[in-house]
């Protein structure tokens, strides 16, 4: 076990080079806009390419890309994201700041989510072929339809229109009133587990139904085992080992929904900052926070292989 | 005698082309599919008749109040800009059809391209390749397409051309699983004794042995496209007004003004819900149909209650 994990460890290493290739790449092929925007910012229109040259250089800017690469690589390294383009303050600091918020509405939406899929994914399969089995099926197939911002736009116009109620704007820190926080987290929480519960529902009821029809499960009606019994003890425990597997590769479909989710309902977490970041095209910000999400990503999916590993011995980890 | 006998049932099956036989398994087996085939025919329909079917066009100005409540006239009501909900939504179809085929037809030529080579191929190419795939994966999709379009700047080339290119990267790993699992084959074996080209194998003896995935590949992504350009188009960074994308017309610049006028917040929204549900629903439907080894799970489970053709 061990000497798996530290090769799975050993081969995050390449692919993480090649991440911050394409993330540091991804924001470069067009540099010239956002230096332009600065320089109109701050001087007249006769200097325009001293200033460029002299924003350029204040950034580091002006040297060849590999060598900015390097820099930039360098600062990651040691722990250094870099500043941002025009606030100037340290990127990990901001999004240390703001992890709170992101981890909080996640692990609200990872309950919700579990909460809804888990039950109708259960009954589903148990009940298969009957009405309660497509109702269930088909509320799946919503939630896996329906666009999360659109949710949440009526969440915050018809509220407002029909009784005057508007979703808190201003964000209430957890320590300082925990009634309030909850209360402006858990609409945008469940409309993020709502979202994600579709493919958790699927997967919950297809591994069911294929665990109903193991032997053991003969075996165990066969003892006269009563069907709490029989379902809890006997199949869930199987088949819930792939719906781990789904669960953890869903969480980078969590950070990406949190982008929309945090967006729409003002909550100052990392996708709030990320989309702010894209609109003043602040480039170290984005880098920044795609490397840091790649990374949680990749944390991620050795997560789930380990954890696969360990729950089921039926696997074996070489 | 039973050959005698099988030999023109067998010829009786192939002689329906492929995609008849699909269409008529479609509608046979799977209900839900044949409801998703008709709401994407629909859509296809309305796309293609945009100009016909709309009764306004889709950056016409109607000349009296702005944020105009439903009315016979103007059956869903206008925009802040008094143009015609009804006209809008109809365009945003042809909209969405244009990005949904274009990005699934980008994607699945780029992931057809890197999963046959390096699935065939393999050796050092494959493992060097797929370390890039991996990294690419590892960056949540919306995030990498956002980042992009943030540097390419809105607009509909753009939309396309990257949204094709990071789920053609993505999906390369299902066509290139796709590949491994008929390397083995026999039939394989005898094109390369009999000296084919690895040109030609990967032409005439791979590419159509993997087709059935490719095309659910292809089905899935027109959903997914569809679904990320209004996300996109929401956040202001896909498709730049006035065009009528259903993203668009519920972004950020239109919240204003549903407070006044709800209904501009239910339409596009339920069309894009549907339209997605209808593709969701008939990918699903081809995924059973043409290959089951994608459902995600151990496999079909419903094979063992199948009843056997007579």
């Amino acid at each position: 076990m061990r000497a798996y994990i530290t090769r799975r460890l050993l081969l995050l290493i390449p692919t993480l080079l090649i991440v911050t290739i394409i993330v540091f790449c991804a924001v470069r092929f067009v540099p010239g806009s956002v230096i332009e925007l600065m320089a109109a910012q701050i001087g007249e229109a006769e200097n325009m390419e001293e200033a460029i040259q002299s924003i350029k250089h204040g950034l580091g800017l002006d040297v060849p890309i590999y060598v900015q690469y390097g820099r930039w690589l360098g600062g990651i390294l040691t722990g250094n994201l870099g500043k941002s383009l025009w606030t100037g303050r340290s990127i990990g600091e901001e999004m240390l700041n703001r992890l709170p918020v992101s981890i909080e509405l996640g692990i609200l939406a990872l309950i919700t989510a579990l909460l809804i899929a888990l039950p109708i994914g259960i009954i589903s399969a148990i009940r298969q072929d009957t009405a309660t089995d497509y109702i269930g099926r088909s509320i799946a197939i919503f939630c896996i339809s329906v666009p999360a911002f659109w949710l949440a736009t009526l969440v915050v116009v018809y509220p407002s229109v029909w009784f005057g109620w508007t979703p808190a704007i201003q964000y209430i820190p957890i320590l300082k009133d925990p009634v309030g926080n909850l209360k402006q987290f858990i609409i945008p929480a469940i409309l993020m587990g709502m979202v994600m519960s579709g493919t958790t529902m699927r997967m919950t009821r297809t591994m069911m139904l294929e665990v109903l029809r193991q032997d053991y499960i003969r075996t165990a009606w066969a003892k006269g085992l009563k069907e709490g019994v029989v379902i809890s003890r006997h199949a869930l425990k199987n088949a819930l080992i792939p719906v781990v597997t789904i669960v953890g590769m869903q969480l980078p479909i969590l950070v990406g929904g949190a982008v929309i989710i945090e967006t729409i309902f003002g909550l100052p977490g990392i996708g709030r900052y990320f989309v702010d970041a894209l609109f003043q095209r602040d480039y170290p910000v984005i880098s920044a926070i795609n490397l840091v999400i790649a990374t949680f990503v990749m944390l991620c999916n050795l997560a789930v292989d380990v954890t696969y590993a360990y729950l089921d011995p039926r696997v074996q980890y070489t | 005698m039973a050959q005698i006998e099988l030999a023109p049932t067998f010829r009786e099956e192939r002689a329906r082309s492929f995609w008849a036989d699909l269409l008529i398994r479609l509608v046979r087996e799977k209900p839900l599919g044949t409801v998703g085939g008709a709401i994407v025919l629909l859509l296809l329909l309305v796309g293609i008749l945009a100009n016909v079917l709309a009764p306004f066009g889709y950056n016409e100005t109607y000349v009296g109040p702005r944020l105009a409540a439903p009315s016979p006239e103007h059956l869903l009501g206008c925009d802040q800009l008094g143009r015609d909900l009804l006209s809008r939504i109809i365009y945003g179809a042809r909209v969405s059809t244009i990005v949904g085929l274009s990005v699934a037809g980008i994607s699945v030529l780029i992931s057809t391209f890197i999963g046959i080579i390096c699935g065939y191929i393999g050796g050092k190419l494959d493992i060097i390749a797929q370390r890039f795939v991996d990294a690419w994966m590892c960056i949540p999709g919306l995030f990498l397409i956002l980042t992009i379009m943030a540097v390419t700047g809105p607009g509909m080339v753009p939309v396309i051309v990257v949204l094709g290119i990071a789920y053609g990267i993505g999906q390369s790993r299902i066509v290139r699983s796709a590949v491994m699992g008929i390397k083995a084959n026999t039939y394989l074996e005898a094109a390369r004794a009999v000296g084919c080209s690895t040109g030609r194998i990967l032409w005439k003896h791979v590419l159509p042995n993997v087709t059935a995935p490719i095309i659910v590949l292809f089905t899935i992504t027109v959903g997914g496209a569809i679904l990320t350009e209004a996300t996109i188009s929401f956040l202001g960074l896909g498709l730049p007004p006035p065009t009528p994308s259903w993203g668009g017309m519920l972004s950020e610049a239109g919240r204003r003004y549903m407070l006044m006028a709800p209904h501009l917040a239910v339409w596009p929204g339920l069309f894009l819900a549907i339209v997605v549900y209808g593709i969701n629903m008939l990918g699903d439907a081809m995924r059973d149909l043409l290959d089951p080894r994608l459902r995600g799970g151990l496999g079909r489970y419903d094979v063992a209650r199948k009843k056997l053709p007579k």
